[in-house]
């Protein structure tokens, strides 16, 4: 009989707690997540820690409250008294819907997330042969923009407009094919608002997709402790309007002519000389 | 008593890598500002001085303008929101650059460089590149085109001389920014003996790297 009681009133706390909390951090506090809503898979990834603190609020507040109510109810009132109070026994009951409830959470998270990925590849990373292609970038041909890893700078590869720039600029509302490598060691692109993140690997070419929205500033930083000047390797990136886009490309073309037509044939991968004086 | 000892060692050792470590910081070396504007003139080495701690790892070094009074400074100080013109004195052969993007200069005026004072130029061939001399944060990239590598007069350690000396003097002027600390690299993988080249000089303060300190 003291067994119901304590469990209804540990239900009822729990909802008390809960209710409200669960509606700030869905309500409140989840969009204005990391990273924002810059971009298609940005705010994929906004929704998907939604739902996170939305599915782990309630485990949380089931924990403390049954936590404090055990210190508060089974506290010891009698103080003279040194005994020790009653063993502590199994409830069958109670472990079965806790194992219950946990593995379900757990199994649909797996779930859930394997299904994210495989719609559109968040903005991570595929390798060489991604299987989440979004499905618009089956479309129309997306932007291709080669990520060229070096220590300590990334520069821009456009092959569709034939120039390197250390300037990364983005149209709006457009499907981005990231085609991330690197010069010497590992490093990672992180482009955080982009919600973009992909390994820089010498002599592998690996694919991110990311459909922009609006104008945006990115700060783009090397996530892979690189060398000396790892903590310098950052810039910062830009999505305009489609045609300043435009007009950008076009002067580069022009400004950057000179060095372009240095430029090794667009490829992949890279596995560039010179290495004289390597060791 | 043997806790105590250990414990003295310990905080003696700790003691003496930190006063060593402050005792190595590279040092600065100003810009001259004259009625011509502001300068800064270095030097690139295919060795630093026979009495450097690492005289076998190329290097930069702050000179003045006639390539002479050579310190191993890579901080260099310059005014904010000023022209200033530098010239470098390169007395090392090529390596030629891994990305090739670079043989063009950037963030110059005009987007050219001079070498020897002949006619402005924007880029040259990737395989006669030596060095560069980049400020990432800044946009500015000069390649540095090396000197013969059948040259007589090769310098072979610092300090070297511009008449003694085969040399490649490169010049070209870049705009300040505002007040703050930039860093600088070469981005050619020059470090004899390490794997790619980017180990030793490239990955310590004092050699290939610095920074640019603009007050």
């Amino acid at each position: 009989m003291a067994q119901t009681r304590h469990f209804r009133n540990v239900v009822m706390l729990w909802l008390i707690v809960t209710v409200p909390f669960e509606a700030l951090m869905i309500f409140v506090l989840a969009p204005g997540m990391p990273p924002g809503n810059g971009s298609v898979q940005a705010a994929g990834q906004v929704t998907d820690n939604t739902v996170l603190f939305g599915l782990a609020t309630p485990v949380t507040t089931a924990v403390l409250v049954f936590l404090g109510y055990c210190l508060y109810a089974f506290r010891e009132r009698d103080h003279s008294s040194a005994l020790e109070g009653p063993a502590i026994r199994g409830d069958a009951g109670v472990q079965f819907w806790w194992l219950l409830t946990t593995t379900t959470l757990v199994l649909f998270l797996a779930a859930y997330g394997s299904i994210r990925l495989l719609q559109d590849g968040s903005g991570g990373g595929q390798g060489p042969n991604p299987i989440a292609v979004p499905a618009m970038a089956k479309g129309d041909a997306p932007l291709q923009v080669q990520v060229v890893a070096q220590q300590w700078q990334f520069d821009y590869r456009y092959p569709k407009y034939g120039f390197e720039t250390p300037d990364l600029m983005l149209p709006a509302n457009t499907m981005v094919e990231f085609h991330v490598t690197s010069l010497d060691v590992i490093h990672s692109f992180w482009a955080y608002q982009l919600g973009v993140k992909a390994d820089a690997n010498p002599g592998v070419d690996n694919i991110a997709y990311v459909h922009t929205l609006g104008p945006l500033t990115i700060n783009v930083r090397c996530a892979e402790l690189c060398g000396l000047w790892h903590g310098y390797m950052f810039d910062t990136g830009h999505v305009v309007p489609q045609a300043e886009f435009a007009t950008w490309a076009q002067q580069q073309q022009t400004l950057l002519a000179p060095g372009s037509k240095r430029l090794p044939k667009y490829s992949r991968t890279y596995f560039p000389s010179p290495v004289r004086r390597s060791g | 008593m043997g806790v105590a000892t250990a414990t003295a060692i310990v905080c003696a050792a700790i003691g003496l890598y930190i006063g060593l470590y402050l005792a190595n910081v590279p040092g600065s070396a100003a810009a001259v500002t004259s009625s011509q504007g502001t300068s800064l003139y270095l030097a690139t080495v295919p060795a630093a001085a026979l009495s450097d701690p690492h005289n076998t790892w190329v290097s930069y070094y702050a000179v003045n303008s006639s390539g002479g009074d050579w310190r191993h400074d890579t901080t260099y100080v310059l005014p904010a929101h000023t022209l200033v013109h530098v010239t470098i004195f390169q007395y090392d052969s090529p390596s030629g650059i891994r990305n090739q993007f670079l043989s063009q200069a950037q963030g110059t005026t005009g987007g050219t460089f001079q070498v020897n004072g002949a006619a402005p130029e924007q880029a040259i061939a990737s395989a006669n590149t030596s060095h560069i001399f980049a400020v990432p944060q800044l946009g500015l990239s000069v390649p540095l085109q090396g000197v013969s590598g059948t040259a007589k007069n090769a310098c072979a350690n610092a300090p070297c001389s511009p008449t003694a000396n085969a040399v490649e003097k490169v010049t070209f002027t870049f705009r300040t920014p505002g007040k703050g600390l930039y860093r600088w690299q070469c981005f050619v993988p020059c470090a004899a003996g390490y794997i790619d080249g980017f180990g030793g000089p490239m990955q310590t303060v004092g050699y290939m790297d610095g920074f640019l300190k603009v007050v």
